[in-house]
């Protein structure tokens, strides 16, 4: 299945082809919300809950319209109402507990939580997340969900035989949060499994949680996964049997060195690949990202190709996150009208690929 | 009849207040991790926080204190990331954890300029009467984190780092046991011949040490062969991980025997459910019947280093184990 993507296409495109363009997920809050949430998190400061929350609305609000502004096919919010990719969901499920920051390298931490009881699905994660912005988007909006093998594998697990088995019962919980998100509305969900990368050799772990979380997931969603960092020849072309339509990879942080493992194996998914990198703080020229694009050209025809960042953009200057996106849909538009006029030679063999379908 | 001696090895996580304050007076960079030559506030600091971890495994009633190696920001590659021949490079990733360590490049000869463990352990002996523990990553391990560009020979390589383990051992204050931690002979296994090398090398630095000296393995257990060549290293204890794979390592020692003092990993160092003291007097009692012997001296020990846990976990674990040696005693 390369999956329903047609929807995403604006009504007013302006060439044939269509690569379609999106991002990973975070991008740098505001400063003035930094702000917001010290003077929440100060009990001797004069800021209630209300105004926290108006403050999160804000920064949803003005961020989404950022992503829009920049011309990308679909959005997201930039995880405003998100503090970490674990810890924001652990906080939300029954089971975790914070005992405290552990060391991840240097004097960088992470409040990395425990499951203390059995998990079970506890308030809302993301359909207020999701409601909000889709009410003040008027492009499509995706939703990045951390997958359970990730949320598994960066907790202590107190409670399960294996973290292998607490990773199936958070892939229960992933589901019911994508029905929900789906009866709300949405129709393009992004699963992170960053912790694939480091621990390859459990790519059939993923696979099995991928399959507990698609269950009953109607077909016109359109389901992505993300995995950046890491050595893809031990997981693909394995990960090609993911339930999934569409893989998103970074790439451009290693200058493309792990292309090839893609060509060995005919891709037979959508491929979204990282165009920009999302660790260096200098804005690549739309020229540079349209080389990129076309290296995407060697793996999949245009129609299964997905451009976006390498990675979450959170850590870099706003102004260059967003110079970032503005760049990358400037070349991705030009891509397209050479694809039209027939300037560019595609590599790749979609009708190939259609027959595996 | 067997003591059991309640102990860790080492590599404990900093209390919050010096995560923070080391934090703001070092900075989040790689190029601001220690580099041997801090001064002021951050020697200070380190000072304050080495006393507050002996103090707390002195009020715990562990048997062997640790100086609790809080300025290892590079983990076990520590004492090569401070070395005056060592130039560290990138961030990369330690063993199989969600932890990085600056890749030490080894590019000039290793002897001399040694001492960096051997001063903070001396800080350490002016808190401690007795019982005190030194730490020093195995050869082994230390040579696997570490990229040689000087030697240019796996062998010579090896030997040049046991030799600077031994001159750093040899300016050691008085210390009743040394613990050496080979990881890698379990996350890398040596190839033949290898083996039998890592062997050597752990026998050199331990001869060196006037104290009791356990080789501790973990992650898994040791390939059977090169279990058999640590066998011939003499040191006073080897060490198991119960906690990975305590099937395989008692294997090892029904086939190949092992020294008549032994250290047990029975407490999870990575995971933040707290063994009931009784849980691991279970543990122990299970590993001598299992290899039907009875040890002069039994350490009982988290598997692993300790910085992986918050702090509240990590505390009641120093405090399990220190209960768990005492309930031994009052049965017996």
């Amino acid at each position: 299945m390369t999956g329903p993507r047609d929807q995403f296409k604006p009504a007013d495109h302006p060439n044939d082809h269509f690569l379609l363009t999106t991002v990973v997920g975070s991008y740098p809050k505001p400063k003035w919300h930094d702000r917001a949430r010290e003077l929440f998190e100060d009990e001797d400061a004069d800021f209630d809950e209300e105004q926290w929350e108006e403050a999160k609305d804000d920064a949803s609000r003005l961020i989404t319209h950022e992503h829009e502004r920049s011309g990308l096919d679909v959005i997201c919010d930039g995880e405003m109402r998100r503090n970490e990719m674990v810890e924001y969901f652990a906080h939300r499920i029954d089971g975790y507990e914070f005992n405290g920051r552990v060391k991840v390298w240097g004097h960088n931490y992470f409040d990395k939580p425990s499951v203390a009881d059995e998990v079970e699905y506890g308030e809302q994660w993301l359909v207020e997340e999701f409601e909000f912005t889709d009410e003040v988007a008027e492009r499509p909006v995706k939703v990045p969900i951390t997958g359970p093998y990730t949320l598994a594998n960066w907790s202590f697990n107190e409670v399960y035989d294996s973290e292998e088995q607490l990773a199936y019962e958070l892939a229960e919980l992933v589901n019911e949060e994508i029905e929900a998100l789906v009866e709300a509305g949405a129709r393009y969900i992004q699963i992170d499994e960053p912790a694939l990368a480091t621990t390859p050799d459990d790519h059939a772990i993923v696979g099995e949680c991928l399959e507990r979380i698609v269950d009953e997931i109607p077909d016109d969603v359109r389901l992505g996964l993300h995995v950046c960092y890491g050595d893809y020849s031990r997981i693909y072309p394995e990960i090609l049997d993911y339930p999934v339509h569409e893989y998103d990879l970074e790439l451009a942080n290693g200058d493309y060195d792990q292309l090839d493992v893609f060509k060995e194996h005919e891709f037979t998914k959508d491929f979204a690949m990282g165009v920009v990198d999302a660790h260096v703080a200098e804005v690549e020229s739309v020229e540079e990202i349209k080389e990129n694009i076309k290296k995407g050209l060697e793996v999949v025809p245009p129609e299964r190709l997905t451009v976006s960042p390498d990675c979450g953009v959170k850590l870099l200057p706003r102004d260059v996150a967003y110079g970032k996106m503005e760049n990358m849909v400037q070349a991705a538009r030009e891509i397209e009208e050479e694809l039209d006029a027939g300037e560019i030679d595609v590599v790749a063999s979609g009708a190939e690929a259609r027959a595996d379908d | 009849m067997t003591q059991v001696v309640a102990t860790t090895p080492g590599l404990f996580p900093l209390p919050d207040w010096a995560k923070d304050e080391l934090s703001d007076l070092k900075g989040h960079q790689k190029t601001d991790l220690v580099s041997g030559d801090e001064s002021g506030a951050i020697v200070e600091a380190y000072d304050e926080v080495r006393a507050e971890v002996v103090a707390r495994q002195q009020n715990a009633g562990l048997d062997r204190i640790v100086e609790g190696q809080l300025r290892w920001d590079d983990m076990l590659a520590h004492p090569l990331a401070v070395h005056d021949s060592v130039e560290t490079k990138g961030i990369v990733r330690y063993y199989d954890n969600n932890n990085f360590y600056r890749e030490p490049v080894v590019q000039d000869d290793l002897s001399a300029d040694g001492g960096d463990v051997a001063a903070d352990l001396g800080a350490a002996a002016d808190l401690v009467d007795e019982g005190l523990q030194a730490v020093l990553p195995g050869p082994y391990s230390l040579a696997d984190l570490a990229t040689d560009e000087h030697y240019g020979d796996e062998a010579a390589f090896l030997d040049a780092v046991a030799d600077f383990l031994v001159e750093e051992v040899k300016s050691f204050p008085d210390v009743e046991t040394l613990f050496l931690l080979e990881p890698s002979l379990v996350e890398n296994a040596p190839a033949d011949g290898e083996d039998e090398r890592a062997a050597e090398a752990i026998d050199a630095v331990a001869s060196a040490a006037d104290a009791e000296v356990v080789a501790h393995t973990y992650w898994g257990a040791i390939e059977e062969k090169a279990y058999a060549h640590l066998m011939d290293a003499d040191v006073d204890a080897i060490g198991f991980d119960l906690v990975a794979n305590h099937d395989q390592n008692v294997y090892n020692v029904q086939e190949y025997g092992t020294k008549d003092d032994v250290a047990l990993g029975v407490v999870d160092g990575q995971n933040t459910l707290v063994e009931s003291p009784e849980t691991i007097r279970d543990r122990i009692d299970w590993f001598e019947q299992q290899t039907n012997n009875a040890y002069d001296t039994v350490y009982a020990t988290a598997n692993t280093e300790l910085f992986y846990l918050p702090v509240n976990k990590f505390e009641d674990k120093l405090d399990a184990l220190a209960n768990a040696a005492d309930l031994e005693a009052a049965e017996a």
